[in-house]
């Protein structure tokens, strides 16, 4: 399909720029309620044109976190500031920044064009130039036929885009985005996935999105914070999260793995040994980022199943990074199969295989003896 | 479902809507009475209709009723629907549950204790009995019904809603009257509504805090008794019988009518997906 995407996306990597100034920057910021921590002592810049997700599970204070950049919420301590302004005390209709509501909020009181209009009037906006403005919003969205429409004579899928539509029409410097598409099946999740990429280019708005949904937040954005208990775990690229997790949250809560415990046993530079019990084995690997390793210190070999190669021939001689079990369970979910093997010592180690070709007999298959193989850089060594 | 309808069934619906409504059907019956013995029939006629259009003091104590109702319903639906508000906003401050009990007591107080203690603060602050201590008598009363009916329909409101209305740069004062009353406005009218109705029949409040030239129907009705019921009071309790039983009716059918209209409304936008 050839859509009007705007400009192709560049590299873009502000936070890698020294120079680089950030336009929403959360500076040692905590939210109490009550004795509950919501959000603890948190740090946080945000680049402009950035797509920035804070992804967690629930009650990790990423809404809140959210509801204090809108003003719903007051930080008890730290500053916010928005473009170098500080935002104390600025109440948020006065705000630069516009929130899509996960419930969407529309007013069920007034049409889609009411609804999307709303924020222009507030504005006080020539009603000519309101009209202009709502029919472009509407095209954006693909609802001119339903203009006339009440919020609940539409799908959800329709309420969704025009709550989209309304917080986006008064261009916002910042659109946040709490769950925006939690409501949705998953195909029409995936589709609108693209489609808000799409509108971010288009727009040239700081997107700031909340999800407890990983897979939404690797595909929309630029970098994500993965946030646990009112800290945040890491802040990168999704593929930085993915490939390079600092901690064993941050690597069993984003995809599959395969955390191996174990003791280190060497250090040199970057490079650990470690020794496992598990496995009653030694494994050689980089040492994630950050953290400091010295001998005798727990740590986990973390190791995706996709990198995990699975074979019934013995590798050659003297390799490293071998394991050997029997197939224990296999699942097969049409695009890959998930191999569950078992180790002497009865570790499960999870391996994937693509089915690239469309043979329905598997080469591998349950009780089978085999060897489970990795290169030396596919796996990760944490220590926190 | 069983439909059928069993003797049973039949013999329980008769009694209790006999119990219900005979005593009313009686009224009405003899207020058609020729006859000026209340319990004799003697043909049908209207004239007890006709006389009531001449007799003032009747006149004047209906008019007096409908402006306290009025008055009072519309005082005690802002009060109410205030209280409502906060309660239902600030779920935690110090003494909530003592205020929402205050709130709800004076369903349950009974209404010689309130008219008394109202007659004892007027008598105290030297406020001269008339339609104004029946106004806010009445207000005192109703208010609280207000409040539980506007409560009731504030558990289903979204929040969010004046959260988005706030962050399309409506400020709050705004965002009151352009978002949450035409929203809860249902539960407000219906409150009003109640709040009007129960103005209407009061009796015991308004006897209470009434004075010189504010005697409102029920407590002219009542006196009017006193000295022996009349084929014309059966006909001014018709009349409030069936204002009361149009508004009641007239308030269903409008809630029905809205509740289908969007029921349809949903169904159409399902099916469409």
């Amino acid at each position: 399909m050839n859509k009007a995407v705007g400009p192709i996306k560049r590299k873009f990597a502000p936070w890698d720029d020294p120079a680089g100034v950030p336009f929403i920057r959360f500076e040692n910021v905590t939210k109490r309620f009550g004795d509950f921590v919501a959000v603890d002592n948190l740090t946080l810049d945000i680049y402009e044109r950035e797509f920035f997700s804070l992804l967690g599970p629930s009650g990790c204070g990423k809404t809140t976190l959210m509801r204090m950049l809108a003003g719903f919420e007051n930080p008890t301590e730290g500053r916010i500031l928005l473009d170098g302004k500080d935002l104390a005390g600025i109440p948020p209709y006065k705000r630069p920044v516009n929130m899509m509501f996960q419930s969407y909020a529309l007013f069920p009181h007034m049409t889609v064009e009411a609804n999307i209009a709303f924020g222009l009037k507030q504005d006080g906006m020539e009603s000519d130039q309101i009209n202009t403005r709502v029919a472009e919003m509407l095209r954006l969205v693909k609802l001119e036929k339903f203009a006339k429409r009440k919020p609940h004579q539409l799908s959800g899928g329709q309420r969704q885009r025009v709550a989209l539509a309304r917080s986006v029409a008064k261009r916002p410097k910042v659109l946040l985005l709490d769950e925006p598409l939690g409501a949705l099946d998953k195909k029409l999740r995936e589709e609108t996935q693209f489609e808000l990429m799409d509108l971010q280019i288009e727009l040239g708005m700081t997107f700031l999105i909340v999800t407890h949904d990983q897979e939404e937040a690797m595909t929309v954005s630029d970098r994500i914070a993965v946030m646990n208990h009112g800290v945040i775990a890491q802040i990168g690229t999704p593929a930085e999260i993915y490939e390079l997790p600092a901690t064993r949250y941050v690597a069993d809560f984003i995809g599959d793995i395969n955390l191996i415990e174990g003791k280190v046993s060497a250090v040199s530079g970057t490079q650990l040994s470690l020794t496992s019990e598990g496995i009653g084995g030694v494994i050689d690997a980089e040492a994630a980022e950050g953290g400091d390793a010295t001998v005798g210190l727990d740590a986990c070999f973390a190791i995706r199943p996709e990198k995990v190669r699975i074979s019934r021939e013995a590798p050659p001689a003297g390799s490293h990074n071998v394991l050997e079990g029997e197939v224990w369970d296999i699942g097969y979910l049409g695009d890959i199969s998930v191999y569950r093997v078992k180790l002497a010592n009865g570790t499960i180690v999870k391996a994937t295989v693509a089915n690239m070709t469309r043979i329905v007999e598997r080469p591998i298959t349950w009780e089978d003896k085999v060897y489970l193989t990795w290169p030396r850089d596919a796996g990760i060594i944490l220590t926190k | 479902m069983n439909k059928n309808l069993t003797w049973f069934n039949v013999t329980a619906l008769v009694l209790g809507f006999a119990f219900l409504y005979i005593p009313i059907l009686i009224l009405v019956i003899y207020s058609f009475n020729e006859s000026k013995l209340v319990t004799v029939w003697g043909g049908f006629s209207t004239k007890w209709y006709a006389s009531l259009a001449n007799n003032q003091s009747i006149l004047d104590a209906a008019w007096v009723t409908i402006r306290v109702g009025l008055l009072s319903a519309s005082l005690a639906t802002v009060l109410g629907t205030m209280a409502a508000l906060t309660l239902d906003r600030f779920k935690k401050f110090h003494g909530r549950a003592l205020f929402s009990g205050m709130v709800y007591a004076p369903l349950v107080m009974p209404e010689v204790i309130t008219g008394l203690s109202l007659l004892l603060l007027f008598v105290a602050i030297g406020f001269d009995r008339g339609f104004w201590t029946v106004t806010i008598a009445h207000t005192t009363l109703t208010m609280c019904f207000v409040a539980v009916v506007v409560q009731s329909r504030l558990v289903t409101f979204d929040r969010s809603l004046e959260e988005a209305a706030l962050d399309l740069g409506c400020p709050p004062f705004k965002t009151f009257f352009i978002i949450t009353l035409p929203l809860i406005l249902p539960g407000v009218v219906a409150g009003w509504m109640l709040a009007f109705t129960l103005s209407l029949d009061d009796l015991v409040i308004a006897s209470f805090s009434t004075g010189p030239g504010a005697t409102t129907l029920p407590i002219k009705i009542y006196s009017m008794v006193r000295l022996g019921v009349t084929p014309e009071i059966n006909a001014v309790s018709s009349i409030l019988i069936g204002v009361i039983a149009l508004g009641v009716v007239a308030a269903s059918i409008v809630t029905n009518r809205a509740e289908k209209e969007r029921e349809r409304a949903e169904r159409a936008a399902f099916a469409q997906g």
